[in-house]
Formats: structure tokens, C-alpha cells, sequence
């Protein structure tokens, strides 16, 4: 289970994400869901540990990221926004390396990079250098080094960005797959993605939550791109000029 | 320390990979062996002369050891100032630039374990590096009598000095995710402990002359390339790598309380 609780991160005085609250249970898949620039690489990257936050806490299974962080690190499996691949290893090596750091031991070592592999679909590609793979299969290893340790928490960065139809479609099943017993947080921007494998949606625009629901809660009739859509815009008429203006300089500062 | 022993493995085969270890590795030693062909061809000019004056003091006092061992080492250490840098500016640069960054420091590893692995690997293949250069005092041993003792002190002291330079190239490539940027501030430093002792033979005097001559890498190195192994200098040598290292893990440590 992930709580974050009343997350603020400043870059400088930019606030890129403010009081973010929400909850994703174990056994769901939770849809992080905004416009680009609105905050979620900066929220899924406090998750992980990468970066502290300027207030408020994440806990991972009871255990805070920040005071407890390595024992909260153990249980994620992270995938970012790039796939994070050594462009000259070769994927089986790099897979084995990524898994010895988060603890998988050499009896399981294995079976836990044979299972990757497999499910991943990345078999025939095991010899192959990471640098050289196309754009989908990067994607691939970078699943697959997030799942290898087999983490009870997953959180992945936009993971079926960049993949063709049948890869996204693959994908997809995977993560719907994997859930199982496990929470898994996705942040996309892809509306159909979040209605056809998540559980819960949470809708983050400028920085803020402006929706957090399960999609069984969504009236029927109204499709996710309507109530995407209506949530933006409240959001907009709400927030003042000036944040509109910060909304610009996150998209500037991306670039 | 299985961490990393882990990271030290993946970036040692990383150096070889990747064409840097082995035209670091082909530079060096073809420099190394230009100087000691010419550092021995002087050394012979000087012998017939001698002869020739039929001054037997003054033979006396020629040796391998100072004529051709000692000018080679205190050459190969100035070939370092460029190489080393060259050899550490991707560690950490690299690796922020590509995104890797991200999965090192959400593994549930320490930023020590991250600092010591890549300081392991890069130490060891400068190790590598400067034994390949023995070759050159193996050939006198074959050929004369050098005094072996005071070599292998001289060996000692280039890989001390090479593992110091190794600890501050990972510092500057913790501060920066750019390679070039990483490199040149490396060499930079690592030039100025060159001569950061010229102030002392200049004008300094009294203790400031002292601080100086003592944070000078070349003094301590000449010591050592002299025979004497003294505590003072290996003292040095080791406060010098724990210092750039223990920056080096704060540097890299800083990204969690930014």
C-alpha cells in the first residue's frame, strides 16, 4: 500500500506539486493521470526515494521513505519516465546486475531473471546490447528491471509510452497481470489506458489533485474523458493567472 | 560492501567495453615507453662520458635508480594529471545524463556503497594500468643492477598517487552531470596539488611554506619515489582519498535532501 500525505515540492519558489494526498491500495492499480508538466514524474520520483519532498510524507507499507528508506526502497520496484539501461551492457547482464542490488539472491537469481525475461517477453533479446534495442524493447528491459525483484510495489512512469498497438496492448495484460497481490501505481496520459486497466484514478493537474474516485464510482454514460476533461478546466477556473503562468514554465522547463 | 563489490564489477566491465579503457591504457604505456627509451639513451650518453673521463667517483655515483627510474615515475605521474580525469569524468556525470542515476539511487543501496564501488573499480583498473608499466624496471632488472627496493617504493608511490587522483575525479564527476565539465575541473585540481608548493620555494616562508609543502602530492611522492616509505606520506596519501571520497558521498547524498 502507498500513502502519500500532503506532498509539496519546490524547485526553488516554482511549486511543482502542492498538497498531494491520495491512497492506493494493495491489490489495485491506481491511474496517476494529468496533463503534461502538471507534477506526476515529481510525485512518482518522492515515491521511489529519488528526491525528498519540501513537506508532507510517502509511506510504502507503513514504512516512510524518507526515514526508513532503505527498507521502503526494498519493496519498490521503479520503472522512470527513460528506461534506465547502461546503453552498452547487454540485457541479461544488466538485468542480473539490477537485481543483485536489490537484494535478489543467488539462489533465486535465476529464476527471477528467466521469469523476467519471460514475461517481459524479452527471451530472444537476452543477448542483445541495451543501447542497440528499439524504442519498445527499452521499454521492455526497463519493466523488467522494475519487476525482476518481484517488489510489492510497483511504480511506473508512463510505461507503455513509446510501444506499438500490440506492444501496448501486451503491456497492458502484463500490468494487469502482475497486480495480483501487489499495488501498482501508473502515471499516463492516455485516457483509454487508465479506463481499461486501473481501479482507482487520480487526476492531477498544476500541481494539485482535482480528482481522486474509483472508476466503478464514475457515473455510467460519462466517459473518463469528460470527467478528465470537466476536472481540468474546474481546476483552471479555480487557480488564479499566476498559476496558469507556472503551469507554462513547468512545460518550458520539460522542454 | 557486496553492493559494492556489485556496482565495482559492472563498472570495471564497463571500462573495457567501452574503447576508454584501452586507449587510456595504450597512451599511457606508449608514453611510458618513450620515456624510458630515451631516459635510458641519456642515461648511456652520460655513461661513455663518464667513462671516457675516467672519473671513477663520478661513476660511482651514476644508477639506474636515479637516472632512468625516478625521471620515468615523476613522468608517468604528470601523464596521470591528463589520464585519470579521463578515466573517472563518466562516472557519475554519465549516469545522471542517461537516467541510470534514478535506478541507483531508488535501489535500497547506500550512497557510500554507490561511492566505494565506482572508487573500487576505477582504483583497480589504474592498478592494472600501472603494473603493465613494471615492464619497464623488469627490463633493467634483466639487463643491470637497479637497487629493487627502491623501485618497488617508486611503483608504490605512483599507485598511491594514481588511486588519490581516482578519488578526486569521482568528486568532480558527483558534481556535475556534464563529462567535459567533470574532466577539466578533475584536472584542474589535480594540477594544482602539483604545484600548489611552488608559493613555498618563491616567497612563503614559515609555517605557511610548511602547509604548503605538505599538501603538495609531489613532495610526498618524490619521497616515495626516493625509497623512503614514510608514514607521513602514506598518512597523506590515505587522508587525501578519504576526504574526496567522503565529499564525493555527500555530493552524491545531496540529491536526497535538495
Amino acid at each position: 500500500m502507498i500513502e502519500v500525505k500532503n506532498l509539496t515540492k519546490l524547485y526553488g519558489n516554482f511549486t511543482a506539486i502542492k498538497d498531494v494526498s491520495f491512497k492506493a491500495e494493495r491489490g489495485s492499480i491506481l491511474g496517476f493521470l494529468g496533463p503534461n508538466g502538471a507534477g506526476k514524474t515529481t510525485t512518482m520520483r518522492i515515491i521511489t526515494g529519488y528526491m525528498p519532498a519540501t513537506a508532507g510524507t510517502v509511506l510504502i507499507d507503513g514504512l516512510d521513505i524518507f526515514t526508513q528508506s532503505l527498507e521502503a526502497r526494498r519493496k519498490i520496484g521503479y520503472l522512470p519516465e527513460t528506461p534506465p539501461l547502461y546503453t552498452d551492457m547487454r540485457v541479461e547482464p544488466y538485468l542480473r546486475f539490477v537485481a543483485k542490488l536489490r537484494g535478489v539472491t543467488r539462489s533465486k537469481m535465476d529464476a527471477a531473471l528467466e521469469h523476467a525475461l519471460e514475461v517481459c517477453g524479452l527471451v530472444e533479446m537476452r543477448g542483445r546490447i541495451c543501447g542497440q534495442l528499439s524504442k519498445g524493447y527499452r521499454q521492455r528491459v526497463g519493466l523488467a528491471q522494475a519487476l525482476i525483484h518481484d517488489p510489492q510495489v510497483l511504480v511506473l512512469d508512463e510505461p507503455t509510452i513509446g510501444l506499438d498497438p500490440r506492444q501496448i496492448h501486451e503491456i497492458r495484460g502484463l500490468i494487469k497481470d502482475l497486480s495480483g497481490d501487489r499495488t501498482v501505481v501508473l502515471s499516463t496520459h492516455i485516457l483509454p489506458e487508465v479506463s481499461q486497466i486501473c481501479d482507482r484514478v487520480v487526476i492531477i493537474a498544476d500541481g494539485r489533485v482535482v480528482l481522486e474516485e474509483k472508476l466503478s464510482e464514475i457515473p455510467a454514460g460519462t466517459s473518463l474523458e469528460q470527467v478528465f476533461l470537466d476536472a481540468i478546466s474546474k481546476e483552471r477556473h479555480a487557480t488564479h493567472a499566476e498559476d496558469e503562468e507556472t503551469l507554462e514554465e513547468v512545460g518550458a522547463g520539460r522542454a | 560492501m557486496k553492493n559494492a563489490l556489485t556496482i565495482a564489477g559492472k563498472e570495471l566491465a564497463q571500462y573495457f567495453v567501452q574503447p576508454v579503457a584501452y586507449v587510456v591504457m595504450t597512451v599511457f604505456l606508449l608514453l611510458g615507453g618513450f620515456f624510458f627509451f630515451e631516459l635510458l639513451s641519456y642515461f648511456q650518453i652520460i655513461l661513455q662520458m663518464y667513462s671516457a673521463a675516467q672519473n671513477p667517483q663520478l661513476l660511482a655515483h651514476l644508477n639506474l635508480n636515479d637516472r632512468v627510474i625516478g625521471p620515468l615515475l615523476h613522468n608517468l605521474s604528470i601523464v596521470l594529471v591528463i589520464l585519470v580525469p579521463a578515466v573517472t569524468m563518466r562516472t557519475f556525470a554519465e549516469e545522471k545524463r542517461v537516467g541510470t542515476y534514478e535506478l541507483l539511487l531508488t535501489a535500497p543501496i547506500r550512497t557510500g556503497e554507490i561511492v566505494a564501488g565506482k572508487f573500487i573499480a576505477a582504483s583497480a583498473f589504474l592498478l592494472i594500468m600501472i603494473a603493465l608499466a613494471g615492464i619497464f624496471p623488469l627490463i633493467l632488472v634483466a639487463f643491470g643492477n637497479p637497487e629493487i627496493g627502491v623501485m618497488v617504493s617508486g611503483y608504490l608511490g605512483l599507485a598511491f598517487l594514481a588511486i588519490s587522483f581516482a578519488a578526486i575525479g569521482l568528486f568532480t564527476s558527483s558534481v556535475t552531470q556534464n563529462q567535459i565539465v567533470a574532466a577539466i575541473a578533475g584536472f584542474g585540481a589535480l594540477l594544482l596539488l602539483f604545484v600548489i608548493s611552488w608559493p613555498a620555494q618563491t616567497g612563503a616562508a614559515g609555517w605557511s611554506a610548511g602547509v604548503l609543502r605538505y599538501l603538495s602530492i609531489t613532495d610526498h611522492f618524490s619521497q616515495m619515489v626516493l625509497g623512503i616509505i614514510d608514514t607521513k606520506d602514506i598518512v597523506y596519501f590515505l587522508s587525501l582519498i578519504f576526504v574526496a571520497l567522503f565529499l564525493t558521498q555527500r555530493a552524491v547524498e545531496s540529491a536526497r535532501w535538495r
